[in-house]
């Protein structure tokens, strides 16, 4: 099936003899995209960041990494950048692999340009998997609110889930026997519900059952609320006191940025989807008895992406931005991993005397943040046809 | 308009419930306990350790816990685990603290984002148009610390003037030096405070205006010959400025949101750090009392947002 905006431009000319466009839409766009010089440095620096923090993956991490970022040379403490290591009292292998001190070295005598090197993939990965768990649940809440938006929630339903999901958090947490009450519970109103609703219209309810098909409010309702509830919370404060009360790790650094950064997604997929839905060829699909999974997934979703897509891409600046933060505050990676949050962070107590450890931290970060950021706005700006220039 | 108000109201105590019972489990529901904080501590002693459970409630079941907490903060009873004042005169005291912060940064942010998007939306597409475009741009993807470093360094070098604080220890209590002194200390925090605010919202500002300045009726007035300072000030600048006023509710929010970090490097003694402080020795009533504030000033923000668009915006009027 041919998608709705594969194909532009002049498709019936004169003659009615249709002819294929010059241009695909990815060509167009990209013509486009080209002419705004901001955007493609950020493109540039997006990709040559990817690469370096690939090889940085490779390079600096197991057990005996090519660059060393852990280890420590007590006597070459504070070395500024560029300058040469002292040959007579290091050992062979203690020699950085540059053969000089490219960023310098930190208050261990570690190597700054490798702990940098290691630290380009954290904020990477921390960026792009913090970015794709809130993408995944934005568009999957947004979808659901945009398409059942309409349909209600009745008693039955809200009364069953809330039961098994209270049962099993409580099995969880321990109270076992309340849990499985609140389960077995749960699983008889739904029972109930299914046998109800398949022969709902044949036979009546019985009186007392009639309770449960009370509809109380609809789906929309219900995810907008959960998005302004989660909307009141202070993002950053939110996410410092879960990631302060849990383990340290860096995984549980991207789950919550993923899990705190969702609302704007979901609010996105939500206006598009709602007016997808209204438009002929959601109408004609449905016609054509094409089910409503496979709407949603193989026409409405790609045609809802494009809004997701920028704001992704600013998400990946922000979550980058917040781990730094986070890193720099004592949370997050614990040592001796570098971030480039935690190597500034050590390096704020000689900010006279080793200025390079606050500068080449923070001048990295803000390169690749503001990179995204260009790039993302330049995204936004061919996405988005009201907004190019007349 | 009263259906609406009641309305909204109603719906801002429901989300209010939802967000009190959400964050009372994230902060109940993480492994840990307050009571462990410090094992290596001689003093806590299994004794004591059942008596500081009993004293706060921790070994109720959880619900009980809720009602518990939620029943002392709106009775302004609850106190901080760590010294036992009441945490609203705590967080009261730390208000005050943050308050010229927070109100300097709002004014330079409002004072300084309107001009340079105004005129970066005029002169759309110039040199100052862009440098203006990519200096936001700048300010948005700076992280805070490092810009907040830079400042010190170049404050301290060129100036030789202290920073670090809410003013330098032991100076005498008067005088032109004591103005002076305060002045510089507030000056760094609050530049960092508005800097990010003046990006967003001269960007704001500025795709606002170009909105306005396509439509017909901008059209109309130029072509009717006006000169160009009435067009652009008088007719276009007045449609332009309308979401601005339900600006003026969301900076409420702010209040508390974004100073962690700027207070914990000029060991400012506001909100922002008494927060972290709060986090670090794991003192839920003052974690979950500031959440709570937060989120009221929130739903209030957007109620005060809703009433004066209401109130400018005729269009939309119910």
């Amino acid at each position: 099936m041919m998608g709705v905006n594969e194909k532009r431009g002049s498709a019936f000319p004169e003659g009615g003899v249709l002819e294929t466009p010059k241009k695909t839409l990815f060509q167009e766009n990209w013509g486009l995209f080209r002419k705004n010089r901001l955007a493609m440095a950020g493109l540039m620096i997006f990709v040559a960041f990817f690469i370096i923090a690939l090889t940085g993956r490779i390079l600096t991490y197991g057990r005996d990494p090519y660059f060393n970022p852990a280890l420590v040379r007590l006597q070459e403490k504070l070395r500024p950048p560029l300058s040469k290591p002292n040959m007579e009292t290091l050992k062979p292998e203690e020699v950085p692999r540059l053969g000089i001190y490219l960023f310098g070295t930190d208050d261990l005598g570690r190597d700054v340009f490798s702990r940098m090197f290691q630290g380009s993939w954290v904020s990477l990965t921390v960026g792009f998997v913090a970015v794709s768990i809130a993408v995944v649940i934005g568009v999957f809440l947004g979808g659901i609110g945009g398409y059942y938006g309409s349909s209600q929630i009745s008693l039955g339903y809200l009364l069953a889930s809330v039961l098994l999901g209270g049962g099993i958090i409580g099995i969880l947490l321990g109270g076992t026997a309340v849990g499985v009450l609140m389960v077995l519970l749960g699983a008889a109103v739904a029972a109930v519900l299914i046998r109800m609703g398949n022969s709902k219209g044949k036979r009546p309810i019985p009186m007392g059952f009639s309770v449960l098909f009370f509809n109380l409010f609809s789906v929309d309702v219900l995810i907008t609320g959960l998005i302004d509830i989660m909307l009141c919370f202070p993002s950053f404060f939110l996410i410092l006191t879960v990631v302060a009360l849990l383990p340290a790790s860096i995984y549980n650094i991207m789950i919550v940025i993923g899990l705190t950064s969702w609302m704007g997604a979901a609010r996105f997929v939500r206006a598009e989807f709602l007016s997808l839905r209204e438009q002929d060829f959601i109408t004609a699909a449905t016609a054509l008895g094409v089910s409503n999974w496979r709407i949603i997934f193989r026409h409405m979703v790609p045609n809802a992406m494009s809004p997701v897509l920028v704001s992704a891409t600013i998400g990946i600046a922000t979550a980058i931005l917040t781990e730094a933060g986070l890193s720099f505050l004592g949370f997050g990676v614990p040592p001796p991993d570098a971030t480039w949050g935690n190597i500034l962070s050590s390096g704020k107590d000689f900010l006279f005397d080793a200025p390079w450890l606050t500068f080449v931290p923070g001048f990295a970060v803000l390169i690749v943040v503001l990179a995204f950021n260009l790039f993302g706005e330049g995204l936004r700006e061919v996405l988005n046809p009201k907004l190019r220039e007349r | 308009m009263l259906a609406f108000l009641g309305r909204s109201l109603i719906q801002k105590i429901i989300t209010l419930f939802f967000v009190s019972v959400i964050s009372f489990l994230i902060i109940y529901l993480a492994p840990g306990e307050p009571s462990q904080i410090d094992p290596m501590n001689p003093k806590f002693t299994q004794e004591v350790l059942e008596r500081f459970r009993k004293e706060f409630h921790l070994d109720k079941p959880l619900h009980v816990q809720y009602f518990y907490f939620y029943r002392d903060l709106i009775s302004g009873k609850s106190v901080s685990w760590k010294d036992n004042r009441p945490v609203l005169g705590k967080i009261y005291e730390r208000f005050l603290n943050s308050l010229p912060l927070f109100i300097l940064g709002t004014l330079i942010t409002w004072t300084l984002s309107f001009p340079v998007g105004i005129h970066a939306a005029i002169r759309r597409g110039s040199f100052y148009d862009r440098s203006t475009t990519f200096l936001a741009y700048l300010l948005i993807s700076i992280p805070g610390f490092f810009f907040a470093y830079m400042l010190i360094i170049f404050v301290v070098t060129q100036f030789h003037v202290p920073v670090i604080g809410m003013e330098t220890f032991g100076i005498s209590s008067a005088g032109w030096s004591w103005l002076m002194d305060r002045v510089w200390h507030l000056l760094l925090p609050s530049i960092l405070f508005g800097a990010g605010g003046i990006a967003v919202l001269s960007r704001y500002v500025r795709n606002q205006m170009l909105e306005v300045e396509g439509q017909d009726y901008v059209r109309t007035a130029k072509a009717k010959g006006l000169p160009a300072d009435k067009v652009h000030y008088k007719h276009a600048l007045r449609n332009a400025l309308l979401p601005f006023v339900t600006m003026f509710g969301l900076i409420l929010p702010g209040l508390l949101g974004g100073s962690v970090i700027i207070e914990y490097i000029f060991s400012w003694p506001g909100m922002g750090r008494m927060a972290y402080e709060a986090i670090l020795a794991r003192d839920y009533p003052v974690i979950l009392t500031v959440n709570f504030i937060s989120a009221i000033l929130v739903l209030v923000g957007t109620f005060i947002s809703d009433l004066l668009y209401m109130v400018v915006d005729p269009r939309i009027r119910l």
